[in-house]
């Protein structure tokens, strides 16, 4: 019967397919995510950040009869930029900033929302977007701009408990979607922009009692510290605004670590800056560093690394080994060894020049530019926050991307730090030529055309780093890449369609037009045997399924 | 012009009436949670008798700004710039015990219990009244019936009062449950929590989130009459009014 989709506790839902080996708590339905593929149970579908499905119904053959299902409006004018999860045929997902929905995923009709005013006066973010909520048994977690985490019933939407993560008057917030480990929750805050010190913490699901914190800028005595002189670690930023993963066997969680503050005037804080730019390896119980791995060192490109850090058991070089990829803001494609941290490749995927190349241990041999000269990319990125998907089919890396965006850059005077006021410094400028820049968001014309940049969503062969095909779109793209076992990748972009590619050739297989900009990544579902694609392009949600 | 005229006076009847032109009833229970918000928030500056204040005879309904309640609301939740009178964040049902005192101070009898003792309502609720047997509060208790962690901050005393003594009379239509048969048969009883012209959203007896389509339903409807007990004749009037003081207490997180 199609009529009725009853939603069994977490609990009682894993031990329908486990029965025969006792109760499985729900963390270990995490971990196991892969064995549920008609579920999405974390913000990238599983710990591994690969966002791609072994869902099969909706192939290369159907994909044109794919049609919309439902449609949830946002009760928002922000960026709608969170991934849902649906766990047995409801779906979680946030309302920008931060109202949590619940929905029939087969329907979209709503059974509650929670709403959370956030404090007035607050700072962070430079969008007041969120990314979506975690799942415990049934509990949800959700992370907000004033910088609380939020415990949540999944059934009736009511708060369980409230922690203050950090101080949202000092411009402390959160964007990110909170990632479940075991019993704990882990968040991070940003707020780079207005010269917070940044750092990564762990909360007791039960209870909201932090558990751990890692300062992703080191204070006195801590390793790394060295990289800082004098106080400039006190507002060294290092924002935590994307959802990081993490390797149960290894019992680690990898997190990609923001720009050091101020943005673009890097004479003031002299040293490497860790761990600003950097993935961190975090014993998920501690929260003590395993190792650090620094891609842009004393940055004032505003070279976030807040990308999703892949995590792939794959061969190198004929020998197998648990690898990370990282297709990183300041234009490289990096294979990392994710036991040590230790760098095994780097390459561009796009036009750069404020390296000339990375050393044998991956460290950039600086060019800055000319006074006035373009440097490539500009301060949004070669990428962003928006996911990447890798497909264990294919065995290619894809990403969105910009391709030929530059921007000059001005460190401008020393900025002094003052509470609650903008600590970026510098000048931004388009290049010689160029008449406009993509912003952050995107109108509903485009006025600046190609003098600038334009989107591409790309696949990259992990094993040398080179680029397989690029699908070119006339705008910049800030949408994120879903990849299923037929091959399909679904992507959206700000030019208001959503697409499907073949994965292997990069050809255009349908598209829709949704009319907003994908902020978000697609992901893929299947209740009552029907498989769901599902978007959220401007500030709604679009369900697809085959007609 | 005739109509300028009648504008003009069609205007002073709305804004400049006196309070008596706007009869207007308060409910016991309500100007009775007033009176204990009152001397807990308010006589530091009003004195118990609500004329310590020059200008102002809070008994006799003399204010210096405010005709209407909803003036006094403003008031009471902005303050007055520039002087002693601040802002208060009051939950609106605080705010509406708060006027409905303010309006009754004269004839206030302080001798009528309608507002017991929270702690004795916890009792009441986890036992006596079987309450927590279908009510949840801060994550205990099923989630069958309404979850009350903040009742207090959204309904009145008054409210409050009335539903528990007589709920069949005043039960939310949210609140009801309903009853679907499926094509096979099966039986699906729960509370509504979203509905339309095509579908029904409930979460049913045993707490699951379940979306009916109607058309595929072979029966469907309200279920009459309600599961909730008619407390006015089970309660004691202390045991009510400590009930009640307890359910006020409740303001979520």
């Amino acid at each position: 019967m199609m009529i009725k989709r009853a939603i069994l506790p977490l609990l009682l839902a894993a031990a329908i397919p486990y029965a025969l080996h006792g109760q499985m708590s729900s963390s270990t339905r995490l971990v196991r995510a892969a064995d549920e593929p008609h579920n999405w149970l974390t913000y990238s579908g599983g710990y591994s950040g690969q966002r791609h499905s072994t869902l099969r119904q909706v192939d290369a053959t159907n994909v044109k009869n794919l049609e919309i299902k439902w449609i949830f409006q946002a009760n928002s004018l922000q960026s709608f930029s969170a991934t849902p999860l649906v766990v047995d045929g409801i779906m979680y997902v946030t309302q920008a900033p931060n109202d949590v929905v619940a929905i029939d995923a087969v329907t979209g009709k709503v059974f509650w929302l929670y709403h959370h005013s956030a404090s007035p006066g607050r700072l962070c973010c430079r969008g007041q977007v969120n990314r979506g909520v975690a799942i415990l048994d049934d509990t949800l977690f959700m992370a907000t701009v004033d910088a609380y985490l939020i415990a949540i019933d999944a059934k009736n939407g009511r708060p369980i408990w409230k922690t203050k993560v950090g101080d949202a008057s000092s411009a402390y917030g959160m964007t990110l979607a909170p990632l479940v480990i075991k019993d704990k929750v882990v968040v991070g805050v940003a707020g780079a922009e207005f010269g917070i010190r940044g750092y990564i913490a762990a909360y007791e699901a039960a209870t909201g009692k932090e558990a751990w914190r890692f300062y992703t800028i080191p204070g006195p005595g801590e390793p790394g510290h060295e990289t800082w002189k004098g106080d400039a670690w006190k507002h060294g930023g290092g924002s935590v605004w994307t959802t990081g993963t993490y390797d149960p066997e290894l019992n680690l969680t990898y997190w990609g670590i923001g720009n050091p503050g101020p943005d673009f005037n890097n004479a003031q804080r002299p040293g490497d800056n860790l761990y600003s730019d950097s993935v961190v390896a975090l014993d998920a119980d501690t929260g003590k560093l395993k190792w650090h791995f620094q891609f842009t060192p004393n940055d004032p490109y505003d070279y976030d690394s807040t990308q999703v850090p892949v995590l792939v058991d794959a061969n190198w070089n004929g020998t197998p080994r648990k690898l990370m990829y990282f297709a990183n803001r300041n234009g490289f494609f990096y294979v990392l060894d994710r036991v040590t941290g230790e760098y095994l490749l780097g390459k561009a995927y796009t036009e750069v020049n404020w390296t000339s190349g990375l050393d044998p241990k991956g460290r950039p041999v600086l060019t800055p530019q000319p006074a006035g000269q373009t440097t490539y990319p500009g301060p949004l990125g070669a990428t962003n926050w928006y996911s990447p998907s890798f497909s264990p089919s294919t065995n290619l890396f894809y990403l969105s991307a910009w391709e030929n965006y530059g921007q000059v850059f001005d460190p401008g005077d020393p900025v002094e730090f003052r509470e609650g006021q903008n600590f970026t410094g510098g000048r931004l400028s388009p290049p010689p030529g160029a008449p406009a820049m993509p912003g952050m968001q995107r109108g509903p014309v485009n006025t600046w055309h190609e003098g600038a940049a334009h989107g591409v969503v790309m696949a990259i062969d992990p094993k040398t780093g080179t680029k397989k095909w690029g699908y070119e779109m006339h705008d910049v793209t800030t949408s994120g890449v879903l990849t299923t076992a037929t091959d399909l990748l679904f992507v959206g972009g700000r030019e208001g369609y959503f697409h499907a590619l073949d994965a292997r050739t990069g050809a255009l297989l349908w598209k829709v037009n949704v009319g907003g900009e994908t902020a978000a990544g697609p992901m893929t579902y299947q209740v009552d045997g029907k498989q769901y694609v599902a978007v959220a392009a401007g500030h709604s949600l679009f369900t697809f399924a085959l007609r | 012009m005739q109509l300028r005229r009648f504008l003009i006076l069609a205007g002073w009847l709305v804004a400049g009436a006196p309070a008596s032109l706007m009869a207007q009833t308060y409910a016991q229970a309500d100007i009775q949670y007033g009176a204990r918000l009152y001397a807990e928030q308010c006589t530091l500056c009003h004195g118990a008798t609500g004329d310590v204040v020059a200008g102002v005879d809070l008994r006799a309904n003399r204010f210096k700004r405010s005709t209407t309640d909803n003036e006094l609301r403003n008031v009471i939740s902005n303050g007055v710039p520039g002087t002693a009178m601040v802002s208060f964040k009051f939950a609106p049902p605080e705010l509406t015990a708060v006027i409905a005192y303010l309006r009754n101070m004269r004839d206030f009898d302080s001798k009528t219990t309608l507002i017991g003792d929270p702690a004795r309502g916890r009792v009441v609720f986890e036992g006596k009244g079987e309450c927590a047997r279908c009510h949840r509060v801060n994550g205990k208790g099923p989630r069958v019936a309404p979850d009350l962690s903040d009742i207090g901050a959204i309904r009145t005393p008054d409210a409050l009062r009335r539903v528990i003594v007589d709920p069949e009379a005043q039960l939310r239509p949210a609140n009801r449950s309903v009853r679907a048969v499926t094509q096979d048969g099966k039986v699906i009883t729960g509370r509504r929590l979203n509905e339309d012209t095509y579908t029904v959203q409930l979460i049913d007896e045993q707490e699951r989130l379940v979306s009916l389509v109607k058309a595929n339903l072979r029966d469907y409807g309200l279920i009459k009459g309600t599961s909730m007990p008619a407390y006015g004749d089970k309660l004691a009037p202390d045991e009510l009014a400590d009930l009640l003081a307890y359910l006020l207490s409740l303001k979520g997180l």
